[in-house]
């Protein structure tokens, strides 16, 4: 089976602070890492799959060349291969100019039988990348996935039962090999890069391939190629007035939270119907 | 049309989301009569009067929800009644479909808008957006792009409160290759125990973290949560210990949200984990250290043990409001 993780490269949370002022995240400085949900996909890959010795992994990113750390990061947690897709031309690049390069790609170095993706990036947190590249591609597509089950063959078409996560529970879905999945933090623990996998992620050439090798122009890719444009950016001040109860004080406390309570109206009494 | 909101249901009763767009695009386009909430099922589709006109699309193959369907049956809703901008909540499912049919479309998206409104001069649809877990609010437009196309976070519009209902209804035939499904089986869904209500809709959240020490503080958290009428969420930290499911987890790698009051117990309120609910209305901190971040995070901060503190909030509901 061959499949492609498709790897972001985003700025790193753990070296976010915030600004006790504003109350916001400040992230100026802060390093690239890979998307940590893009690595929960590789992980739940292995454990999935697990009984295929003919498991071939690629990872792909679009990225500036420093994003190849977070391709040697895919290669030593087990991915095979890496592939980077980097131009100047693709900077400032919406979802739409994002998915776009990431099929070009697919097709060019393809095919796969599946195609894995973090359920959402922890920078732009929309999530769309997926489900734009598998439509893109004419694949059939399931979101939120944390659970995957092969199926046997049958008249050499394969399929695979997805469980996905839902605001109240969630579903099953059967998906025909080729197809592309987006996969949550709940489908496995992170695994942990082996000292193996660090050698070989060091020795690794990492692919790099601009927008000519993918017949890509320049207009269509990047901000040229983006239908969205952002206007403007605003840092909101979101700043609360902390009402402050030491152990001492923990009944005045809790009579303040009681009175809280009351005023939002969500005192079991407030409601007695509802009960 | 001016605007195509995707509508979602269930046992015929069209979703508080779905009512809540319609009053938004309503407020968009200035006339209720040039929208429409699109219903897609297996039909036949009869839900009650919407603020909006209903335009259902009824055929076999929708029996269950399939996002990639879905996407291709509204692509060809909006071929058809080619509105300028097209609206869907960002739960689950609208996360799902929108990309998919601005693929087919070829067109932008912006997801989990938080603010919309028109620009005068262009015509085009701001879209504001939280970025890097709401420290940053975007403002994203598709200027000479259309149809323009948006997810939005449930309940962070304003609404009125009362609407005239709009009884027009119009089912809408499509070429029988829209409801092609690419081989895909929807096959059944089940709702996870202890999540009586969506954490994203949920008005109030008690939500626990390693500070509670053990499992047996989410039926501590557990009994607060139902007499307040909340869900229980949890930190990382949490759901790795394997107190609570994944479902539960809220922050930067679990879910969004944003109740009218958040109490969080035993958590110290990393930055992952504001990046998930630093929104809310009211946020109640309960933590033994004054120093945890949650306690700066906080509108009303309680310094000391969980097990005390907790315990004593619920004899007090449990009396009776409460109030001494
Ligand atoms: C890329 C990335 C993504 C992440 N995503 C998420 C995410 O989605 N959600 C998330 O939550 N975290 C996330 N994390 C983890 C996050 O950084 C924190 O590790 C986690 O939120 C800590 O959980 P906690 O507050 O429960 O535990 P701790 O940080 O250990 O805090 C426990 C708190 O409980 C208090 N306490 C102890 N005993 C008591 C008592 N008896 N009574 C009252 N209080 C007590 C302590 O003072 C302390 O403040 C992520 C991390 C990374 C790197
Ligand atoms: N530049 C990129 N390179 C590789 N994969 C990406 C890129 N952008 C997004 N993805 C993939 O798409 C998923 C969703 O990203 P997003 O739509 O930005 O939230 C990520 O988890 C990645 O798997």
């Amino acid at each position: 089976m061959r499949v492609a993780v498709l790897i972001k490269q985003v700025p790193d949370t753990d070296q976010v602070r915030m600004d006790e002022v504003t109350g916001t995240l400040v992230r100026e400085g802060a390093a690239a890492v890979p998307n940590l949900l893009d690595l929960h996909a590789l992980s739940a890959l292995e454990g999935w799959f697990s009984d295929d010795t003919q498991l071939h992994v690629t990872a792909i990113s679009m990225g500036p060349p420093a994003a190849v750390r977070a391709l040697r990061e895919a290669l030593a947690m087990g991915a095979h291969e890496a592939v980077l897709l980097t131009d100047r031309a693709f900077a400032g690049a919406d979802t739409w100019a994002t998915a776009l390069t990431l099929a070009a790609a697919l097709r060019l170095l393809g095919p796969f039988d599946l195609v894995l993706c973090g359920e959402k990036a922890t920078d732009g947190e929309t999530g769309q990348v997926g489900p734009e590249t598998a439509v893109l591609l004419g694949l059939p597509f399931a979101t939120r996935v944390r659970q995957a089950d092969l199926e046997p063959a049958i008249d050499g078409t394969r399929a695979v039962t997805v469980t996905r996560e839902l605001e109240d529970g969630g579903d099953r879905v059967r998906l025909p090999l080729p197809c592309l999945l987006t996969v949550t933090a709940a489908a496995c623990p992170l695994g942990l890069p082996t000292l193996d996998g660090k050698k070989r992620a060091r020795r690794a050439t990492v692919t790099q391939l601009d927008a000519a090798a993918l017949g890509l122009a320049p207009v269509e890719v990047g901000l040229a190629g983006s239908p969205t444009r952002v206007v403007r950016v605003e840092r909101p001040v979101l700043r609360r007035q902390t009402r402050r109860y030491a152990p001492g004080d923990a009944e005045a406390g809790l009579d303040d939270l009681v009175g809280t309570l009351a005023r939002l109206g969500l005192l079991p009494s407030d409601d007695p119907g509802a009960r | 049309m001016r605007i195509l909101v995707l509508g979602e249901y269930s046992q015929g009763t069209p979703a508080a989301s779905t009512i809540e767009l319609a009053l938004v695009a309503a407020r968009l386009a200035g006339d209720p009569l040039d929208c429409a909430v699109l219903l897609i099922g297996a039909g036949p589709l009869a839900p009650p009067p919407l603020p909006v006109p209903l335009v259902t699309v009824e055929h076999s193959s929708c029996a269950r929800f399939e996002a990639g369907l879905h996407a291709r049956v509204l692509a060809a809703a909006v071929r058809e009644l080619d509105p300028a901008i097209v609206l869907a909540a960002a739960t689950s499912a609208g996360r799902a479909v929108l990309p998919a049919a601005a693929a087919s479309l070829r067109c932008g998206l912006t997801a989990d808008c938080t603010g919309l409104s028109m620009d005068p001069l262009t015509g085009d649809l701001l879209q504001v957006r939280p970025a890097f877990g709401g420290s940053v609010m975007a403002t994203i437009a598709s200027p000479g792009s259309r149809p323009q196309l948006a997810t939005v976070r449930p309940r962070s519009l304003p609404v009125p409160a009362s609407w005239r209902p709009v009884t027009a209804c119009r089912r809408l035939a499509l070429p029988e290759s829209t409801f092609d499904t690419l081989g895909v089986t929807a096959l059944d869904a089940f709702s996870s125990p202890g999540l009586d209500h969506a954490l994203e809709s949920a008005d109030v959240i008690v939500a626990g973290g390693r500070g509670l020490r053990r499992s047996a503080g989410f039926g501590m958290l557990g009994e607060l949560a139902r007499l307040l009428n909340g869900s229980v969420a949890a930190s990382r930290s949490a759901v790795e210990a394997g107190w609570i499911g994944h479902e539960h987890q809220v922050g930067l790698s679990g879910r969004v949200v944003s109740p009218r009051l958040y109490v969080a117990v035993g958590i110290s309120g990393a930055v992952q984990h504001l990046a998930g609910m630093r929104t809310s209305g009211t946020v109640v901190a309960i933590n033994r250290d004054p120093r945890a971040p949650i306690m700066q995070a906080a509108d009303l901060a309680l310094v000391g043990d969980a097990w005390v503190l907790v315990p004593n909030l619920i004899e007090r509901l449990r009396r009776g409001g409460g109030l001494t």
